[in-house]
Formats: C-alpha cells, structure tokens, sequence
C-alpha cells in the first residue's frame, strides 16, 4: 500500500491505475501527458474494468498498480490500454477471473465497422468501446459517443463482441506460447 | 530519482570492486553497458529515437512545428524541451512524482543547447520576425536503470538527427504579403547537422576513484558526481556537479579528462550507428518494442 494507507480496503485489493499519453503521440503536440479531464475519465475507466475482472478478494488490504502510457495513438486507445493491461496482469500473476478484451465498434454508412482507426474516429460518427469477458461473454465496460439508432445497436454491439473474441483467441494464443517457452527453458 | 536500497556490505564490496578497477557486472571504470540506439520508432512525429542503455530505457519524439520566432532572436528558431517521466519507471512518478526530476533534467538540456554552435537555429528561420520552425524535443523516461542523463543525450542527439523537417517556400504576392508554400514530395526536407551537439557524460566519485555510467547501486554508493557536456571533439560545454559529498579540485581535473577521452569514443560509436541505419534506408528492418 503506497501513499495514503486510508484508502485500504479491508476486505478487497485496491486497483490504482493510471492513463498517460506521450506529448508526441497523437498528430498534434499534447501538452499535458496526464492529469487532465480526459486522462482522468480513461483512468476511471480502465479501474472500473479491472475491478471486475481481478480477484481483488484474495489481496485484502492491498494494492494493485496498473500503469498504462500510450507511445502512439491511431484509435482505439482505451481498448489497446484494456488488451495490454489484461496480458501484464497475467504475466504479473494476478489472478483474475477471465481475460479481458475490448475493442471499438462504429456506425458508418448502415455497416458496422469494427476497430475504428483514428480517421474514423474523427469522422463523428457514433462509437461504441466494449470490453468484455470472452468465456463467459460478460460486460465490464460498455461506452458510447455520439447518436446511433436503438434499432442499429444491437449489430454494432454484435461487431464489437466479434471483435474482441479474436483479440481473446490472439492474446490466449500468445500466453500459452509464452507458458511453453518458460516451462522448456526451466527443463520440466 | 528511483533509488536501490542497500546494505552496508553490498556498498563495501562495491567501493573495494573499484578500488580495483573492477565492477560489479565485469566492466572497466571507464566502460559503457551495452547501448542500444534505434531511430525513428513513432511515426508520426517528425524524428524519433529509443535508447537502451543497460535498465534505462528512454524514447525522444520530436515535433517541428510552425511558430513565431522568440523576440531577442528574430532571425532564429528555437528548441522546447519537455520531459515526461512514465510511473512504468517507479510507482513514486506516478502523478505529480516525476516532476522534480522532471525540472531538473530540462533546465539541463536547456543549459547545454543555449550555446548558439550546438544547433544551426539560422536554419530553422522561415520569414525573419515572423514564421520559424520551433522543434518540441519530449522526452519519456520508460525505465531508470541509472545514468538518465548519459542516454538521454544520446537519444536527443540520435532524435535529432532522425528529424525530416518539411522544406517550405515563401511566396511574395504584389501586395506583399506572404504565403508559406509546402513542398509537394513528403520525402523533400532538411536535417539537421548534429555534429556539434554534445552528450553528457556522468562521472559518479566511488571510495577514491570515479566511474562512468554507473548503475542504480553505484549511485547509491557515489557520494558526489561531475556531469560533463561534451562535443564530438572533446570540447566539454557545460559542467555541474550533482550530489551532496564534496569533490576536491584535483579529482575534478581527473574526472575531466576522463570525461572528454569517454565522450570523444561514444561520439565515434554514436555516429557509427547513426549513419549505418541512414545507409540501410528503407531496407532497415524495425524493431521498435516488440525486439
């Protein structure tokens, strides 16, 4: 527990996260890396996914830190930041209760789209972040901009959980690859 | 500055190490860990450059942007320096942690580039009084591992040389006034000579002796240290001492000679790597943060 020991829960794990952007990353110079109301909201939200997924009951008393800085951004930060914090939790030992996998989803021309780059993003069409449990097909964060329709929503959500079952097929993949490796280089 | 806790006899077993001229991990007093440069790894700035140097792991953007040129140099554009410290570093950068050591690294680099022959700023100038290019140099601090000054001058050196920055006309209609035309191929821009641009080298006095790049438990031992800003011809620039111990002036000579024999060879290597990643050109194979 660093800082204020008054923030200890006494039954649960303390999440602490923090979102930082480089001032080089996005097109435009950035001129605060953290502490403003954007990187305040991503932190908050990044907390709110990883508390539903860490065991934090195991850890009373506790803290968990999950720093995340983002080198360059082209769309899709938050859901980058979700995907890279579940695998460095994992290779951190934290047990948690799935991985979580997030990914965007747009609107654009009747189609949804999935993964909206930086250029779509700015295009101000609606978007939707989903971060998701894949085994259990839970919703941790579910997050949208802009208008949509009632009626388009249920696709765009539909593109999104797609999304996010193949990032969970690719970082499971790169787990278990990692796993092998470490288990024949100590010989077992 | 992320600091290593230790016991007394890890300190005496270090100090006695380099009485001897032999250090923890194998190296010489005046050796280097391994140092890895590579350049242009964030595409969207206008250079880019990562160096590793043992732990410390430090990435440099640099954005040219248009500006107005600063009043006391209407002819001249300008450097901003910004260094950011990650809390990827040490949770204690998390928030407003990093700031101090933040502060101290830009007054530095401020220090060092103030000496009008480091950069061509003539260069930099569009319209005199009006349009400059101005290069926000920002520094993101991954991991300390000891000696942050040394690479991060390395990776402002090797950044600057890796920036492109667009090449533009000025066109001057009848009634005078001007429009900035930008050229039309994105690979036609101007560089930057770099030649003059210093590193720092760090000497940290161990027991009697001094070493260069010290690691995060030689520092924990070094009483007081000597940051020295040299030139690829062994002219020291800028000099300050750092640390709460006492240097007398006979060690300080000593570690000035040191310093400009180091920092002549890693301004040798430096450029080495720089213009053999220049020659592969489009060739190079990237590899950035997956490697």
């Amino acid at each position: 527990m660093r800082g204020s020991r008054s923030k200890a829960l006494h039954d649960r794990a303390l999440v602490n996260c923090q979102y930082s952007m480089a001032t080089f990353s996005t097109g435009e110079r950035k001129r605060r890396p953290h502490g403003d109301r954007k990187s305040s909201e991503m932190t908050l939200h990044l907390k709110q996914t990883f508390e539903a997924a860490i065991l934090t009951q195991l850890y009373p008393r506790s803290q968990i830190d999950i720093y995340v800085q983002i080198l360059q951004a082209d769309g899709g930060n938050y859901c980058a930041c979700v995907n890279a914090a579940t695998l460095a939790t994992i290779d951190a030992g934290i047990p948690m209760r799935d991985y979580v996998c997030a990914s965007s989803a747009g609107f654009i021309e009747d189609t949804p789209l999935a993964d909206l780059n930086y250029v779509e993003e700015a295009a101000g069409g609606p978007q939707v972040a989903l971060a998701l449990l894949p085994k259990s097909d839970q919703i941790a964060l579910l997050e949208m901009n802009s208008r949509l329709h009632e009626d388009h929503l249920e696709q765009v959500i539909e593109a999104a959980s797609k999304a996010c079952k193949d990032v969970y097929a690719v970082l499971d993949q790169v787990v278990r690859d990692h796993v092998h490796e470490v288990t024949t280089l100590l010989g077992e | 500055m992320a600091s290593v806790v230790l016991s007394e006899a890890e300190k005496v077993y270090i100090v006695h190490g380099i009485q001897e001229d032999l250090r923890v991990d194998g190296r010489g007093c005046e050796d280097y860990r391994c140092i890895e440069v590579e350049t242009d790894v964030v595409s969207n700035t206008s250079g880019s450059a990562r160096v590793k140097l043992g732990h410390t792991d430090i990435l440099v953007g640099v954005k040219a942007e248009m500006g107005t040129p600063k009043l006391e140099n209407p002819n001249e554009g300008y450097l901003e320096f910004f260094v950011d410290c990650s809390a990827n570093a040490t949770p204690e950068f998390e928030g407003r942690g990093g700031e101090e050591l933040a502060t101290e690294i830009v007054n530095t680099l401020y220090r060092i580039f103030s000496n009008e022959s480091t950069i061509d700023v003539k260069s930099l100038c569009i319209n005199p009084r009006e349009h400059c290019w101005v290069l926000y140099v920002d520094v993101l601090l991954l991991e300390c591992g000891g000696n942050l000054f040394d690479a991060i001058s390395i990776a402002v050196k090797a950044a600057l040389f890796n920036t492109r920055i667009p090449k533009v006309r000025v066109l001057e209609d009848e009634e005078g006034s001007k429009e900035i035309e930008l050229s039309d191929d994105p690979f036609d821009c101007i560089r930057l000579n770099v030649d003059n641009v210093p590193c720092i080298i760090t000497l940290s006095k161990i027991g009697c002796r001094h070493v260069v790049d010290a690691t995060l438990q030689e520092e924990a031992c070094s009483l007081a240290s000597l940051l020295l800003s040299v030139t690829s011809r062994g002219t020291l620039t800028c000099m300050k001492k750092l640390g709460n111990g006492s240097l007398d002036p006979e060690s300080i000579f000593e570690m000035m000679e040191t310093g400009k024999r180091v920092g002549k060879t890693l301004h040798t290597s430096l450029q080495k790597i720089l213009d053999k990643e220049e020659s592969l050109g489009t060739t190079r194979q990237k590899v950035g943060f997956l490697g």
